[in-house]
């Protein structure tokens, strides 16, 4: 069967204790400039409608809860995108007393875009490998109807 | 022979819907300085949707975006094969409550805030869907769109205010700014998309379709208004339909999202007085 959702993917944007440079970077892509909804991307802004999770920032003890919340409401098949080096590792913000780290410590991430910010550039490649991971999902997802 | 016509109807419908769907967010991206999405779009959206997960919230949740869909398709079916307009216009209605009835099941704060403001829009625009009718009625001596479309004078003649009206009300059918509070194309953050927050997978991809045929039902009520005995009123009818889609995609991208009350408020006065100063002037002249 045909698959659409290389087609379609719907992006759900979260800052988790990010300074707000990767977010900007994010949203860049949705601007004339870089314009993803040429290949169909829509920042969706609801849980249930997206497909890609895109985490800017670190996550710290009071968001752990809203960053699972927020996974366990998306659809199969979904993949989860770390942007920007905090969402990695906790970057330069690791050491601070409420951070517990990237990403990974709550979620199972599929794909890292490095970068502080990370560019737009990175990002829309993040999005584009993420699209191939969704595909590859698909296949062993669970289809409940 | 009919049920063919049934079958191509239930077909083509959402075909053409979903092709002026696909036209209207390139056209608005052009007009936004962007390149836009594929003429597709719509449907590799809907595909995707189709094969994608669908939560289940409770029972009673999906079922109302089902029986929605069948409603609106009734009516396409008695539009386009020129049946009662009033019937249409009541299935119609009744197609819009159960979509409504979906976002007040789930109870969901962002569904319900949703499904209150689809209320008040259909408060809004409801007096004037009827007003059409009565106008027709008024002019043709009929309701069924067979004979108002087999007239010898198109209905617009007797009937320019009746149909500004329509225009009006047209961009809260067609989920437009400034009209477009309860489900907005493009505000995808705006209060998480109201109705449909609650919505995914399979379910969603109905909505869609629905709007696709809601789209198809808003024009054949534009084409009414042209459309004559002559075999050239039937062009000039399609090409009015691709002259208001433009003007409605215009109107969507130079006006901002109203309040509830200003929307009731101004639709309430515009058709009012358009479509009773309309009938008045005609029950002199007529």
């Amino acid at each position: 069967m045909k698959k659409f959702i290389k087609k379609s993917p719907w992006i759900l944007h979260y800052d988790g204790s990010s300074c707000n440079g990767c977010d900007i970077e994010v949203l860049a892509c949705l601007t004339p400039l870089y314009d993803v909804e040429r290949f169909g991307v829509i920042n969706t802004g609801n849980p249930k409608h997206a497909d890609i999770l895109l985490i800017t920032g670190s996550v710290n003890e009071q968001n752990i809860e809203v960053v699972k919340q927020l996974y366990e409401q998306m659809a199969e098949p979904k993949v989860v995108v770390a942007i920007g080096i905090c969402a990695a590792t906790g970057g330069i913000f690791a050491d601070c007393y409420n951070i517990i780290g990237g990403v990974n410590k709550v979620l199972p991430v599929d794909l890292y875009v490095p970068g502080c910010a990370a560019r737009p550039e990175a990002i829309i490649d993040g999005v584009v490998k993420a699209i191939e991971i969704l595909e590859k999902k698909q296949e062993t997802a669970r289809v409940k109807n | 022979m009919i049920i063919l016509k049934i079958i191509a109807i239930i077909i083509l419908a959402p075909v053409i819907g979903g092709l002026l769907t696909g036209m209207d967010r390139v056209i608005s991206a052009r007009m936004q300085g962007r390149f836009g999405p594929p003429l597709l779009q719509p449907f590799y959206d809907v595909f995707k949707l189709l094969q994608k997960e669908s939560i289940e919230v409770n029972m009673m949740h999906r079922f109302y975006v089902y029986i929605s869909l069948i409603f609106v398709i009734f009516t396409t079916v008695i539009m386009l094969l020129g049946g009662d307009i009033l019937l249409a216009i009541f299935v119609l209605t009744l197609g819009s409550i159960f979509f409504v009835l979906g976002g007040y099941a789930s109870n969901s704060p962002y569904s319900l805030v949703g499904s209150e403001r689809e209320l008040l829009q259909m408060m809004a625009y409801e007096p004037m869907v009827l007003l059409v009718s009565v106008g027709l009625y008024y002019v043709d001596k009929s309701f069924y769109i067979t004979q108002i479309i087999s007239s010898k004078m198109p209905a617009i003649i007797y009937l320019p205010g009746v149909f500004a009206g329509l225009l009006f009300i047209l961009t809260f059918k067609l989920r437009k700014s400034p009209f477009d509070l309860s489900m907005s194309h493009h505000g995808h953050q705006e209060i998480v998309k109201g109705i449909t927050t609650e919505y995914s997978g399979k379910d969603l991809a109905v909505i869609e379709i629905t709007h696709w045929y809601e789209t198809v039902i808003a024009f054949v009520l534009v084409y009414i208004f042209f459309a004559t005995a002559s075999n050239f009123s039937h062009f000039i009818a399609i090409g009015v339909c691709g002259v208001v889609y433009l003007l409605e995609i215009i109107i969507d991208n130079a006006f901002a999202r109203v309040k509830w009350q200003m929307a009731l408020k101004s639709a309430w006065i515009v058709t009012g007085i358009l479509a009773a100063v309309n009938l008045i002037v005609l029950s002199f002249i007529k």
